[in-house]
Parts: C-alpha cells; sequence; structure tokens
C-alpha cells in the first residue's frame, strides 16, 4: 500500500467502496427473492410472481413496507442499545468486504488499480475479527430487548459464535501454512498455479483441492458464524420464537436481516477467496479468452471483466448452497451443535494442521 | 418489577417455589442462586399447536418443572351436545379434532346410530370408512410436518401438505367443505360420492405412496433428524398405561392396541391392515409409527375403494330419514315433515351407549346418556389429546426446550379435542 494517495487514486478507491457497498446492498433484495423462489423450487411451491417479472419486485415492496412502518421502541426495552444493535451488527458485515479481493488488477497509464478496497497485510486476520464483531450486536439487541427468549437466542448466539470461530480460524491455518501468507490478495494470486497436469485438463492449485478437510470445516463454521439453519439456533423460530430479534419490527428488524444476508454474501466470498481460487478464471474462460484475441496488454479489460464473472459466480453458487442446505436439513439442538463444535470440530481441524504441517515437511505440498 | 413478581407468584406457588425460599434442591452447577428462569410457552407460541401453555422453569436451556395448562379453547361442547338435537349436534363434531373432522363425524354417527339400533347399508359403511381412513391420513401428514417443521425441516412438512390438499380436495367433492366437514346424518350420509369419485381417491393413493417414499428418503435417515429424535421424550409402556395413552403414542411405546383391529366396526373385519408397533416410545418411533399407519390406511383406502358397490346410502329408517327435496318442495306432507324433523328432531330412546374408535391420535368416543327425546341428556366426549397432553410435563422432564417442542408435536395435541 502507497502511503501517498493522489487524486486518481482516491476517486478509484471511492468508486470502488461505492461499487461494493451498492452491491451489497443489492445483494439483500436479490438474495431474498432467491431464498423464497427457490424454497419453492425445492417444495414443489411457485413462491411470490405477482409483482414484477417472475416476482423480482417483491423484495422492492417488501422493503418500502419495513420503511414505512411505525418506528417506536416498547416499553421495557433499554432505547439505546435497542436502537444501536441492528447497527452494530449491520457494520461488520460490510466492513468486512473491503479486505477481499473480487478480481485482479488492470493497469491505466503508470498506475495499477487493485480490484479490493484495501489489501491489507493482514487480511485474514482482519476479516476474522471483523466478523466476531457481529456477534456484538445479537448481544446488544438481546439484552436490550429485555425479553426472556431474546436473551436466550443472545446467549446461544454467543456460545454459538465462539466455539465456531476457533475452529474456523484453525481450518484457516492449513491455508496460510500452504500460500505462506495471510494477505488476500496473495492467497487469490497463488492459487492460479496449476497443481497437478492431467493430460488436456489442469487442475488449478485451489484451496480445495490442497485442504479438503479444511474446507468442510470451514464450511460447516461458516453456516454457524451466519446462523443458519443448520445452525439457526439464535433465531429457532420454534422453540425461542424469533431469538434475538423477537421484539424488532419495522427497519430495526430489516437490518438484522440485511445483516443476515450480507453475512451470507462476505462468508461466500470468503469460502471463494480462500478455497475456490477467489478471482481466478472458471475453466474454459482461458481457452475463450485466447481465442477470442482478447489476449495481452490491450485487452486487460476483457481478462478482469471475466475475472469478476467468476468471482461473482463463484459466490452465487455459496449462496445457493446456502439456501439448498437451509430447506432440506433439520435443525440441531443447542447442545449437539456444542458438541459438534468442540468435539468434533476443533479435533478435526487440529488434525488437519498437523497432516498440513507434515505434508509440507514431506515437500509434498 | 413488583407488578411483575405479584403476577408470577402464582406460578411459583404451582412450581414449588413459595416466596423466597426456593424449595429446589441446589445442583452443583448452578452458579447463581436466581439463575433460573420461569419462561411463559404459550398460549401464543409458535411452537404450540393451538392455544395451550406451558409454564416450564429452565436452568440454562433444560427445564427443570414444568406445568402444563389448557382450556383457553374451551366451548362448552359437551353441554352444547345437551341442548341440540341430535341432529344439529353434527357440525359440533367437525370442531373437535379440526385436522380429521370427517373421525369425528362418523364416531359421532356411529354412537347416535347404535343408541337408536340402526345399521345402514353397506355403500355407506365402505364410504364411512374410506373418509376416515381419508382423514387418518390428512391427520398424520399433517403432524408428522408439523413435528417436522418444529425441528427445522420444513420442505418436508409442504411435501406432505400438498397431498393433504389434495385429500381435502376429494373431502370437498364429497361435501363442498374442506375443514368443517358434516358429511355425515344420523343413519345416513349428506350426499352419495359424485360419480368418478373412486377412480379420483385411487389415483390419490397411488400418488401419495409415491410422496411418502419421497419424504421417508429426506428425513428418516436424516443424521440431524435421527440426533434430534431418537431417545428423545422416551414415554415408556408403564407410563403410557397409567396416563391411559391410546393411539399412535401409545402404539411407539409397545402397546399392541388398535380398536380397528380388536374392536371392529364398520366393516374393518373384512379389510387387511397391519397395525405397526415400536418398542422405544421416543420421537422417532412415534414418527415411524405414523409413516407407517399412512401407509396401512392408504391400503385400507385403496380396499374400500375396490369393493365400494353402488346401492343406497341411507338406512331404510323413516325416524332418521330426511327428506329428499323433491318432497319438500312439492308436497304439503314432505315440507311439514321437513320442517318437524329439523325444528324438532327426532326421539331417541332412553339408553345410554359408548362407542369407541380408533381416531387418528387415539381413542375417540362419545358416552351418550338419552332419557328419550331429541336431546342427549348427557354427552360425554373422550378425546385423546386430553390424555396426552397431560403427560407432556414427565415426558419432557429435565430435556432441553427444543425437545419439548419436538414431544409436543409428536404427541400431536389438538386444541380442539383437548378443550371441548
Amino acid at each position: 500500500m502507497n502511503a501517498e494517495l493522489d487524486t486518481f487514486d482516491l476517486i478509484a478507491m471511492g468508486l470502488k467502496i461505492a461499487v461494493v457497498v451498492v452491491m451489497l446492498l443489492q445483494v439483500v433484495p436479490i438474495m431474498v427473492w432467491v431464498e423464497r423462489r427457490g424454497s419453492a423450487l425445492l417444495q414443489n411451491r411457485l413462491g411470490p410472481n405477482r409483482i414484477g417479472p417472475l416476482g423480482l419486485f417483491q423484495s422492492l415492496v417488501d422493503a418500502v413496507k419495513m420503511m414505512t412502518k411505525e418506528d417506536r421502541a416498547t416499553g421495557h426495552v433499554n432505547p439505546f442499545y435497542y436502537r444501536l444493535a441492528p447497527l452494530v451488527s449491520l457494520l461488520p458485515a460490510f466492513l468486512t468486504f473491503a479486505a477481499i479481493p473480487f478480481a485482479s488488477h488492470i493497469t491505466m497509464g503508470d498506475k495499477t488499480v487493485q480490484f479490493q478496497i484495501a489489501d491489507l497485510n493482514v487480511g485474514l486476520l482482519y476479516i476474522l475479527s471483523v466478523t466476531s464483531l457481529s456477534v456484538y450486536g445479537i448481544i446488544m439487541g438481546s439484552w436490550a430487548s429485555n425479553n426472556k427468549y431474546s436473551m436466550l437466542g443472545g446467549l446461544r448466539s454467543t456460545a454459538q459464535m465462539i466455539s465456531y470461530e476457533l475452529s474456523m480460524g484453525l481450518a484457516i491455518i492449513g491455508i496460510v501454512m500452504i500460500f505462506g501468507s495471510i494477505q488476500m490478495g496473495d492467497i487469490a494470486t497463488a492459487q492460479g498455479a496449476t497443481l497437478i497436469q492431467l493430460g488436456p485438463i489442469a487442475i488449478p492449485k485451489w484451496g480445495v483441492f490442497l485442504q479438503p478437510l479444511g474446507f468442510i470445516i470451514f464450511l460447516i463454521c461458516t453456516y454457524a458464524e451466519t446462523n443458519r439453519l443448520p445452525f439457526d439456533l439464535p433465531e429457532g423460530e420454534s422453540e425461542i420464537v424469533a431469538g434475538y430479534h423477537l421484539e424488532y419490527y419495522s427497519m430495526m428488524f430489516g437490518m438484522f436481516m440485511m445483516a443476515e444476508y450480507i453475512n451470507m454474501t462476505v462468508a461466500s466470498a470468503f469460502v471463494t477467496t480462500l478455497y475456490f481460487g477467489g478471482w481466478q478464471l472458471l475453466p474454459g474462460m482461458t481457452f475463450l479468452l485466447t481465442h477470442s484475441g482478447l489476449e495481452g496488454m490491450n485487452f486487460e479489460w476483457a481478462r478482469v471483466a471475466l475475472e469478476a464473472i467468476s468471482f461473482v459466480l463463484k459466490v452465487a453458487f455459496f449462496m445457493w448452497l446456502f439456501v439448498w442446505v437451509r430447506w432440506t436439513i433439520p435443525r440441531f439442538r443447542y447442545d449437539q451443535v456444542m458438541h459438534l463444535g468442540w468435539k468434533v470440530l476443533l479435533p478435526l481441524s487440529l488434525l488437519n494442521i498437523l497432516i498440513t504441517g507434515f505434508l509440507i515437511y514431506l515437500k509434498v505440498l | 418489577m413488583e407488578t411483575n413478581l405479584k403476577a408470577q407468584s402464582g406460578i411459583e406457588k404451582h412450581l414449588g417455589l413459595s416466596g423466597e425460599h426456593y424449595s429446589i434442591e441446589k445442583d452443583s452447577d448452578d452458579l447463581w442462586d436466581d439463575s433460573r428462569v420461569i419462561v411463559n410457552i404459550g398460549p401464543t407460541h409458535p411452537a404450540m399447536h393451538g392455544a395451550l401453555r406451558m409454564i416450564a422453569q429452565l436452568n440454562g436451556e433444560t427445564i427443570e418443572k414444568s406445568y402444563v395448562e389448557f382450556g383457553f379453547t374451551h366451548r362448552a361442547k359437551e353441554k352444547l351436545g345437551e341442548n341440540r338435537t341430535y341432529h344439529q349436534f353434527i357440525v359440533y363434531t367437525d370442531r373437535l379434532n379440526y385436522c380429521s373432522a370427517l373421525l369425528n363425524n362418523v364416531t359421532y354417527a356411529m354412537s347416535v346410530e347404535r343408541l337408536m339400533g340402526i345399521q345402514v347399508p353397506d355403500r355407506c359403511t365402505w364410504l364411512r370408512m374410506a373418509v376416515c381412513e381419508i382423514s387418518r391420513v390428512m391427520d398424520h401428514l399433517v403432524c408428522l410436518g408439523i413435528n417436522a417443521v418444529d425441528i427445522g425441516a420444513f420442505s418436508f412438512f409442504l411435501y406432505g401438505f400438498h397431498e393433504r390438499e389434495e385429500a381435502y380436495t376429494l373431502v370437498e367433492k364429497l361435501c363442498g367443505a374442506r375443514l368443517t366437514t358434516s358429511y355425515t346424518r344420523i343413519g345416513g350420509l349428506m350426499h352419495d360420492a359424485p360419480a368418478g369419485w373412486e377412480d379420483q381417491v385411487k389415483a390419490w393413493v397411488k400418488k401419495t405412496r409415491k410422496t411418502l417414499d419421497e419424504m421417508d428418503k429426506l428425513l428418516t435417515g436424516n443424521k440431524i433428524w435421527v440426533q434430534r429424535t431418537v431417545g428423545i421424550s422416551v414415554f415408556s409402556k408403564e407410563d403410557c398405561l397409567r396416563y391411559s395413552y391410546s393411539g399412535p403414542v401409545a402404539r411407539a411405546s409397545g402397546i399392541d392396541i388398535d380398536l380397528r383391529r380388536d374392536q371392529p366396526m364398520m366393516f374393518y373385519d373384512k379389510v387387511e391392515f397391519d397395525v405397526p408397533i415400536a418398542q422405544n416410545g421416543d420421537v422417532f418411533d412415534r414418527y415411524l409409527v405414523r409413516m407407517e399407519e399412512i401407509r396401512q390406511s392408504l391400503n385400507i383406502i385403496q380396499q374400500c375403494m375396490e369393493r365400494i358397490k353402488p346401492g343406497p346410502i341411507w338406512a331404510d329408517d323413516k325416524r332418521t330419514r330426511i327428506p329428499e327435496k323433491d318432497l319438500v318442495h312439492n308436497t304439503m306432507e314432505g315440507l311439514i315433515y321437513h320442517f318437524k324433523f329439523f325444528m324438532t328432531g327426532f326421539d331417541v330412546p332412553e339408553g345410554e351407549a359408548y362407542t369407541q374408535m380408533e381416531a387418528a391420535n387415539g381413542e375417540l368416543a362419545f358416552y351418550i346418556v338419552s332419557k328419550g327425546g331429541p336431546k342427549a341428556h348427557r354427552m360425554r366426549i373422550r378425546g385423546p389429546s386430553v390424555y396426552h397432553f397431560q403427560g407432556l410435563c414427565e415426558m419432557v422432564q429435565g430435556e432441553k426446550i427444543a425437545d419439548m417442542v419436538a414431544a409436543l408435536g409428536s404427541i400431536n395435541v389438538i386444541a380442539g379435542e383437548l378443550d371441548r
């Protein structure tokens, strides 16, 4: 990172931030639509199909409804923290995306523009620490609501986040050991190399091929971190009614919901960057580039566009996976979640580190 | 806060908490004396199906003590039975177990017919049997589905719900209503089945069998589902006997009772079906028993539809026969008779009868005491949910809140049947 920023850098940075924030905000209505239509697809239903083509504008109408609802706190809550909590849970979700690269770089004159808001040298640590901040919003909300069910939801969420953050962090260690960096840009770039050449098919050096066990552990932890089924215990609508957002309505509830979907997006982007090559081109895209004559320095925009598309497609796949899993399997019980986190995933992630270290020592990886 | 405490004092008395001295024994992992929370689950809680209420004292998430309360949907059904004519009471039976209204209709009609000594014709009996089994399937599909929803498997519920809606369409073709059917009449039925109904039922049976297999594949082997249900809320054979359990819940605990087989009414002795029994009495076994019962019910429906023949649906008894509309509109005598029938009802001879039937949840029975005249002297309804609900506290003692939700779903307490 260059300390001296000139006008060009500032404009580029402003544009990048604008694009990321707007995209993340747009993800929410789209994902709500995908969730509703997707669940309908899985359940032999139609889903929302009245407003706009394929019901696409349903989410917009819902957003208007939420924003125009009366916004007042009930008598028994602590108004300050009650109103602060949704913000506290929404903000970290946005912050996390700053360290995730969504394409490589482009040269403009003598400047190189990175397609990442901040390529921090502590990228991984930054993401882990910021995501763990989001639990404060949930605790704050549940405590300020002054409701027993909310409190239960908040406590569940705290315990769950702490337990799964451990395994998540340990699962990532494998990736760090292999790529020798905790800078997200480096990790994404390093995955462009070829792992094995099987005739015409080149298996890229993606994290998932090097760290299959780590990937599975990481994916499970992601679900727990984002409070999605089968780990949606903080909400658990049939047990503790709605958990931490029980006392929330209008846009304050909407912000909790937005936080959930943005967290999903960030988690998917995180998985993609660590294990699926981030912005690395999808199979076949290199072929497309070379054969359409869009190679070389003059056609960098084509490469960058394809990289961004690859990234979005990969993220979209993981987002769909979230929806798919949610509507397929039942919910764990609270003690089973703890059991899985501490007695299964934690030892497995330690084992993963051990195996990775051994393989690196043997110079296999 | 003070008013809060006052409001809770009644609850604390119930739970054995008197004033400041908590009469609960301390356990080693209790760090603070007041770490226990009393939560009010219901009557408006998403997991409480209907207006049921449980008050539970939690240690962490474990239910240490609890008691259940009902009566939120009390509508004085039994008293209404003593103030309405026998014919008028049919509509009230719909609202007992509203998930399987037809079973209530049929059981009620049978009990009055038994008092009057009426024998309904064959076609009527076959139709009644078929609708009984259709409503048993509907009830079980809802019960299983809701149980799965409470445990977090939503898609399973909608798979079954689709077939249930189809079944409601079949019922609608019979009597024009989907939920509150009022299909039976004393000594007959409201209408005969429309032409082609048998074939539609057969097609539905075939489709439902397929759906059941899909549902089986989706959930039965699922590891999370097994973890959530096996060994949860176990109710042993002895417990079941102590609480007078019946139906699928009792069969899941290893009690081999099924009134359809043990005291066959209608033509249940002429059809072939198995009675599934499980041994462990946990939520998973109740799930399995219900799944298998749906299959057996489908078999019975299939047999009914194959053996049903055209014929009269009304018993040849002048007392209960509702006059044809043709007579009512075109003859004076018919009109007078029609008026008298609906305004004053028909007389039932003196006597008493307890008629039970294997309903979807267990033994449903009507105990009717008649002292002559068009109204019952005493109308007692035995709803299985009452007995099931009372055992809930003991069943969930020492388990987690989430288990309580699973247990309540698995015993399928229907508020309409619980509070009559």
